[in-house]
């Protein structure tokens, strides 16, 4: 197995967020019924033509620009042409030999530290429509929604060598497209698609190995797992004696197996040739800068801002970038709490724990004011570290502020020692075995009776003075 | 010129049957204007930029604003086929 | 007074001085459809009930109808290219042409004869039938607007509009003696035109005389927001052109157009042409166009490898004509195997190969580069001209069927027209003579880009001092 060497690639693509298609003035929202959001453009019907959203080239130069990408002095568009029926014109408007971006990279946490991947190029191009293939129906359905919604694609370079990488690859992309907020990257929706490339040769060896695109890719554990498998089953064919073919191969997530797609009829012959019904774009080196401008903080900066600038340690940083909504989470926290590791801790921990749906962070039921009001009671000592994570269960779960949870579930730390001893008097009496225990030496008896008096007080009590309380108690019924 | 099997991988390629005595003719016709376009290699073009737009422009573009959308009975009193809201075709096989 | 043979000038003063009516014009031009056009078959259609003209926005032609060619989309109406596999095809959209049309009050009146997809220079590849030459019935009226030249010519439509990517305005419009100008690529929106070849396709008026032809550019010209190609330059009172003098005027003659190939006695006639705007004090220089002769060969790998493209849209999926397969990729093959007539299966199977992989260089760039080639020919020739002229097609109108079979003579009959079209400038062709067997024969002008003004002002002043465009065919 080590004799071999794996060589990955990734092409992503991604949905712009623009408000109308690449070409046309229909909207792109997600999710309406079929077929209600077209013309005759975005259809192909006869007649029609394109002329392109500026926005969407900008998204596009923005992105290759944030990626350290060069911009093409001249920026055209070609014609790809092939048949399939979500294809309105049987050819898609794309790019061929003129990328709007090439070059650049992105850094990324390899086994052995940071890596840079580069990127070969990205470029613009339509969305097609969707297929949909009813169950035990020979016929398949069409709803051209999202024909013609721009389409970044991004290319990168052969330089990723690990299922990890890959991984951690389509990870960074995606954190990158979101702060530049071009995408919604939304997985689910099919706002962000990856295919990945894969091949292996000996160790050593110059040439690359025969090339398998894999494609259906709908998580980026997906990525991960196929490209897993895809390298064991290249090794063990060719340790075989066997040999590989160039082809095309789909992930099936329920069998975690690739199989080969039914090859198409014909070899891929698209026809590129220059889009007659577009002009060129060149952009002035003035337009270009403006549009760097307008490049926000990405997330490798802003990890090291965190690192530096509120001094927390890199993992947490890492973590807390790894989303663009959850830094910004943490940031509008820690602006109204200035104890960043504290609030690193919260958001990180249970914060993430409870944030866990499709929408994540974004949609989370405790905004940063609540919680950083919740994080006030805990440092005044008004509730216990582990009462708090139940007043944040509360809080997730009816929408409450931290105060009217805490008053209604009484769990308000109890500093008075009256009350306090009363409750250890009735631990004690109630527990004799322990009790005895105790003055056997047995020190996890203790630890019991501390749990018996805390679930009394529903866990509201200070824990240290619970503990030298109880010790005083026992010392006194000592035999 | 062009021989049978080219026509055929040709016509495979644009989607268009052929009897046989088509695929015969188009051999013999498009071989005679391929013959014909010939004459284009004498003419020497070494450093001659491609022209695809006679009228030279660029930086076209529009703003991102809606436009109006068809309504989905539009599109679809045009299609052969219907179902529901969608467009109808026989599977397309893959996978 | 027989209100059909006016021109669209001349009715609008009618109106305008409330002799006539455009319900009384239209009454007419049925009439005169119903007399000829059985023996013609010019229109596809009549769309005349659409709605009173009475009724149409008050712009300054208060209901004048216009002949439609069957490739520019007119919404709710049939826009099938004369193609099978158009069939049954309602345009949900108006071209910008009719909006503007419709919005200066001229109406879609009737739907014209067409060759498919307008791959042809006879209107015999039309799958509704041929259209006849009005001037003799067995002979063919040109293409592939031959429909429009045919109606306008036999005085069945005040005007109509054509399309022109290789000659199909001002080829048709020679042989059946009418007007017929070809704009600069980008003056008219080719929005709603069904795409042939799109970096050489223009819609362009076919009228009665070169007034005419002015006023209908004015409506239809300008930048239009749906149309990227379309030019961002004022749009001038193209009448104003009309009248200026045009002595002095540089007339280059391109040796070229004069070689082997032309039929001497349209060369005669066109050269007797020449000699007219001589005495009318233009300036007459020959002029080359070395590689003018290459125009076709360019010609028809740009068209074909564009309309393959264009075309592989027709797969019977969201509309026309479907034939049902065994599976996806039969239905394919078979919709368009049934629904494409035999030229244009062989144009997209000239344009496929032509872009196919190890062919692209050879063919698709090489002729590229030629047309840059035959566009810097014109550049240097318009340093000492303001204008040229020739001939417009190499014969007078060839009889039916005669070049049906043999694709590349058919081809050849483009050769005047095709390099106006690659070079992207404004050509125009008006009536010039006729043969001794009576056939008519036009004569091309070719200006610089967006300089039809250069086109108007030279072919009104010939129009003025000759008569051949007041003969009539029928
Ligand atoms: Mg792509
Ligand atoms: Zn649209």
């Amino acid at each position: 197995m080590s004799d071999y060497e794996p060589v990955i690639g990734l092409e992503v693509h991604v949905e712009l967020s623009t408000e109308t298609k690449v070409f046309c003035g229909c909207p792109t929202r997600f999710g309406a019924e079929p077929n209600t959001q077209t013309c005759p453009v975005c259809l192909g019907f006869p007649g029609s033509l394109p002329v392109l959203n500026r926005k969407a080239l900008e998204y596009g130069i923005k992105t290759a620009l944030a990626l350290h990408g060069t911009i093409s002095p001249l920026i055209k568009f070609d014609r790809k042409n092939y048949f399939y029926p979500d294809l309105p014109k049987n050819y898609q408007i794309s790019q061929y030999d003129l990328p709007l971006g090439r070059g650049g990279y992105i850094m990324v946490e390899g086994d052995t530290g940071k890596k840079k991947i580069r990127i070969h190029r990205v470029h613009l191009e339509e969305d097609t429509g969707k297929l949909i293939h009813p169950e035990a129906s020979p016929t398949s359905l069409l709803d051209f929604n999202r024909s013609g919604i721009p389409l970044l694609e991004i290319v990168s370079e052969p330089d990723i060598r690990t299922p990890d990488e890959a991984h951690a690859y389509a990870t960074a992309l995606k954190a990158n497209l979101e702060y530049l907020d071009v995408s919604d990257c939304n997985m689910e929706q099919g706002s962000l698609r990856c295919d990945t490339n894969v091949s292996v040769r000996k160790k050593g060896q110059e040439t690359f190995g025969t090339k398998v695109e894999i494609k259906n890719l709908n998580s980026f554990r997906a990525v991960k797992l196929s490209v897993q498998y895809e390298i064991d089953r290249q090794i063990r064919q060719l340790e075989a004696g066997g040999k590989l073919v160039q082809e095309t191969r789909l992930w099936d997530p329920a069998k975690n197996a690739t199989f080969p797609m039914r090859s198409k009829e014909y070899a891929h012959d698209y026809r590129y040739f220059p889009e007659p019904d577009l002009v060129p774009f060149v952009l002035s080196k003035g337009e270009i800068e403006a549009l760097r401008e307008t490049i926000p903080e990405l997330p490798e900066e802003r990890m090291e801002r965190f690192v530096k600038g509120y001094q927390l340690p890199p993992y947490d940083a890492k973590v807390l970038t790894s989303e663009k909504a959850l830094s910004d989470y943490f940031e509008a926290s820690v602006r109204l709490f200035s104890n960043p590791k504290q609030v690193a801790n919260w958001v990180i921990g249970p914060v993430l724990e409870h944030a866990k749906t499709p929408e994540g962070i974004a949609s989370f039921a405790v905004p940063p004011e609540r919680l950083v009001e919740l994080l006030r009671f805990l440092e005044s000592g008004k509730i216990t570290q582990l009462a708090a994570k139940q007043v944040l269960e509360e809080m997730v779960r009816t929408k409450e502020p931290a105060a009217a949870v805490i008053q209604r579930e009484n769990l308000s730390q109890i500093q008075d020692t009256g009350t306090l001893e009363h409750l250890i008097q009735e631990a004690i009496r109630e527990n004799p075995k322990t009790v005895a225990d105790y003055h056997q030496g047995k020190e996890n008896a203790m630890m019991y009776l501390i749990g018996q008096v805390m679930k009394k007080t529903k866990g509201s009590a200070n824990p240290k003075k619970v503990n030298v309380l109880l010790k005083e108690k026992l010392e006194e019924a000592k035999p | 010129m062009i021989n049978l099997e080219t026509v055929h991988y040709v016509a495979a390629l644009a989607r268009i049957r052929l009897e046989a005595e088509e695929s015969k003719a188009f051999t013999a016709q498009l071989s005679k204007i391929l013959s014909y376009f010939e004459s284009l290699k004498q003419i020497p073009t070494d450093n001659i930029e491609p022209t695809s737009h006679a009228i030279p422009m660029q930086n076209v573009f529009r703003p991102d604003a809606p436009k109006g959308s068809l309504s989905q009975e539009e599109v679809l009193a045009l299609a052969p086929k219907r179902r529901g809201g969608w467009i109808q075709v026989l599977r397309v096989i893959e996978t | 007074m027989d209100l059909f043979r006016q021109t669209a000038h001349s009715l609008i003063r009618l109106i305008q001085e409330k002799k006539s009516s455009p319900s009384e014009i239209i009454a007419s031009l049925r009439q005169r459809i119903k007399a000829v056009d059985p023996s013609l078959h010019a229109y596809l259609s009549l769309d005349g009930e659409l709605q009173a003209p009475e009724s149409f926005p008050k712009g300054s032609f208060q209901g004048l109808p216009i002949g439609i060619k069957d490739n520019i989309c007119v919404k709710g109406r049939l826009t099938t290219c004369c193609s099978k596999i158009l069939e049954g095809f309602r345009s949900p959209y108006h071209a910008t042409v009719v909006r503007r049309l419709l919005a200066q009050g001229v109406f879609p009146f009737g739907r014209t004869n067409m060759d498919e997809f307008a791959f042809g220079s006879s209107t015999e590849t039309s799958c509704y039938g041929v259209t006849f030459n009005p001037w003799d019935r067995k002979r063919i009226p040109g293409g592939s607007s031959g429909g429009s030249a045919a109606a306008v010519a036999a005085d069945e439509a005040i005007w109509a509009l054509g399309s022109d990517t290789g000659g199909s305005i001002r080829q048709p419009a020679s042989l059946c003696s009418v007007v017929g100008l070809k704009p600069t690529y980008g003056r008219v929106s080719r929005y709603g035109l069904v795409a042939f070849a799109s970096s050489l396709d223009q819609i362009g008026p076919i009228t009665k005389d070169v007034e005419d032809a002015a006023l209908l550019l004015g409506v239809i010209a300008g930048r239009d927001e749906m149309d990227s190609t379309s030019a961002d330059l004022p749009v001038p009172d193209y009448r104003k052109a009309l009248k200026k003098e045009i002595r002095g005027i540089r007339l280059g003659v391109p040796k070229e157009h004069f070689e082997k190939g032309l039929d001497p006695e349209v060369e005669a006639i066109v050269r007797r042409g020449i000699d007219t705007l001589k005495q009318l004090g233009a300036e007459i220089k020959e002029v080359s166009l070395p590689h003018s002769p290459q125009a076709v060969a360019v010609y028809y790998i740009v068209a074909p490898a564009e309309a393959s493209s264009n075309l592989a849209r027709f797969d019977g999926v969201q509309y026309g004509y479907r034939e049902e397969g065994e599976d996806l990729l039969s239905t394919y093959s078979l919709t368009r195997k049934r629904g494409f007539g035999k030229e244009a299966k062989r144009r997209i199977m000239l344009g496929t190969y032509a872009l196919s992989s190890g062919y692209y260089d050879a063919y698709y760039l090489k002729a590229l580069k030629v047309r840059t080639l035959i566009k810097q020919d014109f550049d240097r020739a318009f340093r000492n001209c303001d204008c040229l002229a020739g001939p417009v097609s190499p014969t007078a109108a060839f009889r039916l069927g005669e070049k049906l079979e043999d694709p590349l003579t058919m081809y050849l009959s483009d050769i005047y027209t095709i390099p106006a079209n690659l070079a992207g400038i404004p050509a125009i062709s008006i009536p010039c003579g006729f043969t001794r067997s009576g056939l008519p024969v036009g004569i091309q002008f070719l200006a610089r880009p967006f300089a039809e003004e250069t086109l108007f002002q030279v072919a009104y002043a010939f129009e003025q001092n000759t008569d051949f465009h007041e003969r009539k065919p029928l």
